[in-house]
């Protein structure tokens, strides 16, 4: 957005989270290879705004309260695996393309890549970590193990924590991509845990598994 | 991704004025796109304004019998409603076609309207693009253009618009509602709201600076049989080749608007004439200045198949 | 001890523990999100900085200057290694022989050029962005392998095989086919991208990281370091999957190790994933033109294959003859492989590697020639099985059950009610379609050590530096050790991965489980020896069993041993030259599928799918039938959506992420059935057993396109059969 600055704006308007002076300061421009024209500003300028472009940010993780200090730049997934060191929750792609990055906030299971954790101001969030120990285990967790859902581990934790909302979704109603008919009741059909579980990437191919381990805890519920 | 500050913003209009108060600073709802184009240094932004907790997140009924959907509904808020799926079937059925369960939490309805291309130049920052660097050539009309547009686009970019919520949005005449820094609001029927390349492929909307979508409006329920037919390689979590809104009645007539094959959802009031006689028919008007690659012209037969398909079901 | 002549009865026909489906070991912490991995070792070391990597933007030509002042004076940035600074660090390994890092040169696109070492992830990543880096482009080099010489047949490699008189037999054959098929680039794709923590404690260093080979990996980062390699550990407990991609040291290890090495701080460095595409390996394209000749009776009597592959080392391409050269029959036989030197970055084994492309095409063939017979392609395979190696006849298959295979999975699949008519059945708007393909895949081992511990509570250790990428190493060798000692899965503990253990044969090649529980077993009978010389007896007299040791009418605790001390014994399996010179040790399969494709769309799906394979004793059915799926899974990635595109201009892979490069998601993918064959392999190790993992993915692609053609008559020879292939030949609607 080209803007020219609009006057009439009181800083009482706005709550700031990190400091706003960034104002007008023109932030250096990549040159990554042919295509870039523009050098590099300098990096000292940086620094010295670096500092303020930080928050503290409070939410909750696995039912315990956390009051962190992140870069803006940090995403809820490095906020969980770098920050608080909970590295349950796996990075795969970064990029929303595979799914190993779930984790369920306030309720509803998303991708932790995409989003900044200081977007989570009193957010619940809960990671694998939450749903049971190897002591503790939650009954998805289990059924992952019963019916070797799982090989190399790494998609792991966002499958289960993606299967146990695809049961949840199902049971709230929400149609999907292969629900005949949007408007009636909706069935835990193999297709629709499938469809619902097709955002979690598993390289190794334990998608059958996976299916298995899924109804099997559904029938625990039934 | 370049360092920014971050504000919550506690008014549409205070958004608004918060984005034009700043050089480079943009709006953030879902994330899912902005983010990932951040972390590639596609989207620069040194500010970034949160809508998130501006209450725009509520589907209410219109006078005029429609719906009023706010613009920060999630996705899945917006094809899980009751209305939305009773009325107007294509715009859930084009939602739950698009992206994963988790990407739909998170997805808004401004957000996803807003979704740049998936075209993989625009997407390394080290070849040449005329979306992402304005000037430099565009590196996919005589390279990979299998997903790219077969019309609509112009020698400067090929570039698909990606998303499916807006085909069935545009079959369902729905109107984009927005505020600016000074408090104005408007309302861009979606037919207008996204631009073709032609010179300027950066260019993508019909937003000004700092404006901010409020809500997408839907006007009263049209009735007809909904269909939303999402082609591709992959069975779910991929983007389309080809996709097909349409609503057919009774007698045979309707509406079809494409997705995935253009650099808007694109539909023709005139070609949609012709849906009783068939889709190619249809195509034939609606596809008429088709100008595909080599790679990508499978999509002309294919959205003329679709559609086939979708009218055949539609009788069966 | 030495494995020189075929096992005979031993422990493991008693399969107690071997044998049985259990429960990986490793489940909770995996399931629980406990079990640590590369990049997630906060623990290993304190201090640890961010290392971001940054690929060259070119495909070749030279570096001129990069400008790191910028980057260097951004907010916690460390220091920066650039490319400049170092002689090129390459030739790590004989089989992989690229270059990683160093020098001006550039060889491919994303190449390592630099890395930015920052206090915070996010600090590194935005300075690596700053570094202005200098290119000058070579503009002449060819990306195009259709465009080279070998692609037209027309290269100076010699065959891998020429028996017989190919030329005049195929000539005179009374059926022929002779096409091109192609395969493309495809990525192994694993969910854990490469990762490594590096840190240094003066000339020795310790690299955290994801690597199926620890030993190889120890040696290269000694020669990419130029210290002993006693100076080296590599930890690698486990690993987000590999599928041949972290065979070899990657580029994260050796920018992490220097990096480390400059900026006098642990350093942990991961690939983003865009970057994994073009920085790493890849499975080569391939041009394959095939001929087959046979008699009317559908005996073939001649083969040519001839392979194209890009490579851009000695060492690469896939080499698609791997599997032709012995699954059929045919006295006379032209079979060479070309690779051509291509720019693109070097490609390697990636699962099954020769065996899945060969397949692809050559299984296609085999349809087409039981078409042209008017032969059902299973009775057409089962006529030109062999029992000897086609090559040298004198040589036979140690235990080849490829017949049995097809006619166990014909009979479940109901092979026989299949409509041999293409494009001829009907479900509502889908078109159905089924499909067979053999497998073939050599079970190679690897020379494999362990050193087990019995512990003065009666339980034991298994201690190697064998990794486990989802294979389900730690189960299986835990179920051969307690099987060898007599005690049930729980009283066995394990720890792998460790450059600190003896070394393994590591993963790879499918030879990991057979080798590396054959290496505990050599452990756990040198322990048997200690333990039968404290109780002054011959081992062979001793039976182990439920936790003690039986000589007689005396049995003795375990825990009663050692008197309280541990015994440790360590030893490896190393195989002996029997085992190729006396037979062909290999693994067989059949693949059968239902295929639905829409008949408006020409949308792909896949309805049901079934593998039977012959693969020596099933070490752990659970585990295997785990492989067996995953590699399906694998298989019907590459029959309907992998391809990673070529930019012939750039000379790079386009659609360099999970987005773009498109790998199955669970809906694609039906209920799958797996049967394995109950046969032992006494040629192949003491337990019998030979690997099954690439097995599974060798010849899945085929069946399906095999089962599109049945399903549409459309013959689709270039992979992967996409919609667009298909859609111009579909029936008018
Ligand atoms: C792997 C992957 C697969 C996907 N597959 C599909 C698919 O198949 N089909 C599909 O349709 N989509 C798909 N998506 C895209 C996804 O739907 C979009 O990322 C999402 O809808 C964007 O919404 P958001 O709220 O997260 O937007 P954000 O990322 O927050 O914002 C996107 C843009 O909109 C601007 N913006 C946001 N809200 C407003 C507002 N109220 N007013 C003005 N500007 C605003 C932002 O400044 C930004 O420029 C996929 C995404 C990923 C990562
Ligand atoms: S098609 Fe458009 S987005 Fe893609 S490279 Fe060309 S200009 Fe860029």
């Amino acid at each position: 957005m080209k803007r020219e600055h609009n006057g009439g704006i009181t800083r009482r308007d706005l709550m700031i989270v990190g400091a706003a002076t960034a104002a007008t300061y023109a932030f250096p421009k990549v040159a990554y290879g042919q295509a870039n024209v523009e050098a590099p500003a300098s990096g000292e300028a940086l620094k010295a705004l670096d500092a303020s472009l930080k928050s503290e940010v409070s939410f909750t993780v696995n039912g315990t309260a956390r009051d962190i200090a992140v870069d803006n730049r940090t995403t809820l997934l490095d906020a969980l695996r770098e920050t608080l060191q909970l590295t349950g929750t796996k990075k795969g792609c970064d990029h929303g393309q595979c799914g190993a990055c779930t984790v369920s906030v306030n309720g509803r299971r998303i991708n932790s890549c995409l989003t900044l954790a200081v977007m989570h101001q009193d957010d619940e969030i809960t990671s694998i970590e939450g749903l049971g120990t190897p002591d503790d285990l939650h009954p998805m967790q289990a059924a992952f193990i019963e019916h070797d859902g799982y090989q190399c581990g790494y998609c792991t934790p966002g499958q289960i924590c993606s299967a146990k909302a695809t049961l949840e979704e199902i049971r709230a109603g929400i149609p999907s991509h292969v629900t005949a008919d949007i408007t009636g009741p909706i069935e835990a059909s193999d297709d629709e845990i499938r469809e619902r579980m097709s955002g979690n990437i598993c390289r190794c191919g334990a998608y059958s598994n996976i299916l298995a381990a899924i109804k099997d805890v559904k029938g625990q519920n039934a | 991704m370049r360092a920014f500050s971050y504000e919550r913003a506690s008014s549409p209009q205070a958004a608004a004025q918060a984005a034009m108060a700043r050089d480079n600073a943009k709006f953030i709802a879902g994330g899912t796109n902005l983010l990932d184009l951040m972390k590639l240094e596609i989207e620069t932004p040194t500010h970034l304004v949160d809508v998130n907790g501006l209450g725009l997140d509520t589907i209410e009924e219109t006078d005029a019998g429609g719906l009023r959907i706010g613009a920060l509904v999630s996705n899945t808020a917006l094809a899980a409603d009751e209305r939305v799926r009773r009325d107007y079937g294509v715009l859930t059925r084009a939602i739950v076609a698009g992206a994963s369960g988790q990407l739909r939490n998170k997805a808004t309805t401004g957000g996803n309207l807003l979704q740049r291309t998936r075209c993989p130049y625009f997407y390394d920052t080290n070849m040449p693009c005329n979306k992402r660097a304005p000037g430099t050539g565009c590196s996919a009309i005589e390279g990979f253009s299998r997903s790219l547009a077969a019309i609509g686009g112009s020698d400067f970019c090929i570039a698909t618009y990606p998303g499916d919520m807006a085909v069935a949005m545009r079959v369902l005449d729905a109107e984009i509602e927005t505020v600016d820094p000074d408090g104005e609001t408007r309302t861009i029927p979606i037919a207008d709201f996204h631009k073709l390349p032609g010179e300027t492929p950066e260019v993508e909307n019909e937003l000004r600076p700092g404006e901010l979508i409020t809500a997408v409006t839907l006007p009263a329920s049209v009735g007809g049989r909904h269909f939303y037919h999402k082609v591709r390689d992959r069975s779910s979590y991929a983007f389309a080749l080809v996709s097909v809104a349409a609503i057919v009645n009774e007698d045979g007539t309707g509406r079809v608007a494409l997705g995935g094959i253009a650099p808007k959802p694109w539909r023709d009031e005139t070609a949609e004439a012709e849906m009783p006689n068939g889709a190619s028919a249809v195509m034939r008007r609606l596809l008429a200045d088709a100008k595909p690659t080599e790679e990508n012209q499978f999509k002309v037969p294919l959205a003329e198949r679709t559609l086939a398909a979708v009218l055949s079901e539609a009788k069966g | 001890m030495e494995f020189n002549n075929p096992a005979e009865n031993n422990v493991f026909d008693r399969a107690k523990v071997i044998g049985q489906p259990l429960r990986r070991i490793d489940g909770p912490l995996k399931v629980s999100g406990t079990a640590p991995y590369a990049y997630e070792r906060h623990d290993a070391v304190p201090g640890q900085a961010y290392g971001y990597p940054v690929g060259s933007a070119i495909a070749k030509g030279r570096i001129t200057n990069i400008d790191t002042s910028a980057a260097e004076a951004a907010p916690g940035v460390l220091g920066i290694v650039t490319t400049l600074e170092h002689d090129p660090i390459e030739n790590l390994w004989d089989y992989d022989p690229v270059r990683h890092f160093g020098g001006d040169e550039i060889l491919h696109y994303h190449q390592a050029v630099a890395v930015v070492v920052a206090e915070t992830f996010e600090q590194a990543r935005a300075a690596a962005n700053l570094l202005d880096i200098t290119y000058e482009r070579d503009e002449s080099a060819n990306f195009d392998l259709s465009k080279t010489p070998q692609a037209s047949g027309d290269s100076d490699a010699d065959p891998v095989q020429n028996v017989g008189d190919f030329e005049s037999a195929f000539a005179s054959a009374a059926v022929k086919l002779d096409q091109t098929y192609t395969t493309p680039a495809e990525s192994h794709s694993m969910m854990e991208p490469h990762a490594t923590i590096a840190a240094w404690d003066g000339d020795k260093v310790t690299l955290w990281t994801s690597n199926q080979m620890i030993e190889w990996g120890r040696q290269s980062i000694a020669k990419a370091f130029d210290i002993a390699p006693d100076n080296v550990r590599l930890d690698s407990p486990y690993l987000g999957g590999g599928f041949g991609a972290k065979l070899f040291v990657r580029s994260d290890a050796v920018m992490a190790g220097l990096a480390a090495r400059k900026v006098g701080r642990p350093v942990k460095v991961t690939l983003p994933r865009p970057m994994v595409f073009n920085n790493t390996t890849h499975r080569g394209e391939t041009i394959q033109h095939i001929r087959i000749g046979a008699d009317e009776n559908g005996k073939i009597t001649a083969i040519g294959h001839h392979n194209a592959t890009n490579a851009l080392t000695a060492v690469g391409g896939e080499n698609a003859t791997l599997p032709i050269v012995a699954f059929y029959a045919g006295a006379n036989r032209h079979i060479v492989n070309a690779p051509a030197k291509m720019h693109l970055p070097n490609s390697n084994a990636m699962r099954a590697p020769g065996e899945t492309a060969g397949l692809m095409a050559f299984e296609i063939a085999m349809d087409e020639m039981a078409e042209k017979l008017g032969m059902d392609p299973v009775e057409f395979r089962i006529a030109n099985d062999t029992q000897v190696d086609p090559g040298n006849p004198d040589v036979p298959f140690s235990d080849r059950h490829f017949v049995e295979c097809l006619e166990r999975g014909a009979e479940t699949f109901g092979w026989s009610n299949r409509n041999t008519a293409p494009g001829a059945t009907r479900d509502g708007a889908w078109m159905i379609g089924h499909g067979v393909a053999g497998a073939y895949r050599p079970a190679p081992v690897q020379k494999s050590g362990a050193r087990v511990v019995l512990e003065p509570d009666g339980t034991l250790r298994v201690e190697s530096d064998m990794t486990d990428i989802g294979t389900g190493s730690y189960t299986v060798m835990a179920q051969t050790a307690a099987e060898v000692m007599g005690l049930t899965i729980d009283d066995v503990s394990i720890d792998l991965g460790d450059s600190n253990y003896p070394v393994s044969a590591g993963s790879g090649g499918q030879w990991g489980a057979a080798s590396a529980t054959a290496g505990v077993y050599a452990a756990c009978v040198a322990l048997r020896e200690q333990i039968a010389e404290r109780l002054a007896v011959a081992e062979g007299d001793l039976t182990f069993e439920d936790g003690a040791v039986r000589h007689g009418d005396t049995s003795t605790p375990l825990s009663q041993i050692g008197k309280g001390e541990e015994i440790a014994a360590e030893d490896s399996i190393e195989f002996g030259d029997f085992r190729s010179k006396e037979a062909l040790v290999s693994t067989f399969g059949a693949h059968f599928v239902e295929v639905a494709v829409h008949a408006h769309t020409g949308e792909i799906r896949i309805r049901r799918m079934l593998a039977v394979c012959d693969s020596g004793r099933i070490l752990n059915p659970l585990t295997a039938r785990s492989q067996v799926i995953g590699a399906m899974t694998m298989g019907v990635g590459g029959a309907i959506m992998e391809e990673m595109a070529v930019d012939h201009r750039h000379g790079f892979f386009v659609n360099h992420d999970l987005a773009g490069y498109e790998v199955p998601v669970h809906l694609d993918i039906p209920s799958q059935e797996v049967i394995f064959l109950e046969t032992t392999d006494p040629y192949s190790t003491p337990l019998k057993a030979k690997g099954v993992g690439e097995l599974g993915l060798c010849g899945v692609a085929a069946a399906i396109a095999n089962g599109v053609y049945n399903a549409t008559g459309v013959r689709v020879r270039d992979y992967p059969v996409t919609l667009d292939k298909i859609i111009g030949q579909l029936p008018a609607v």
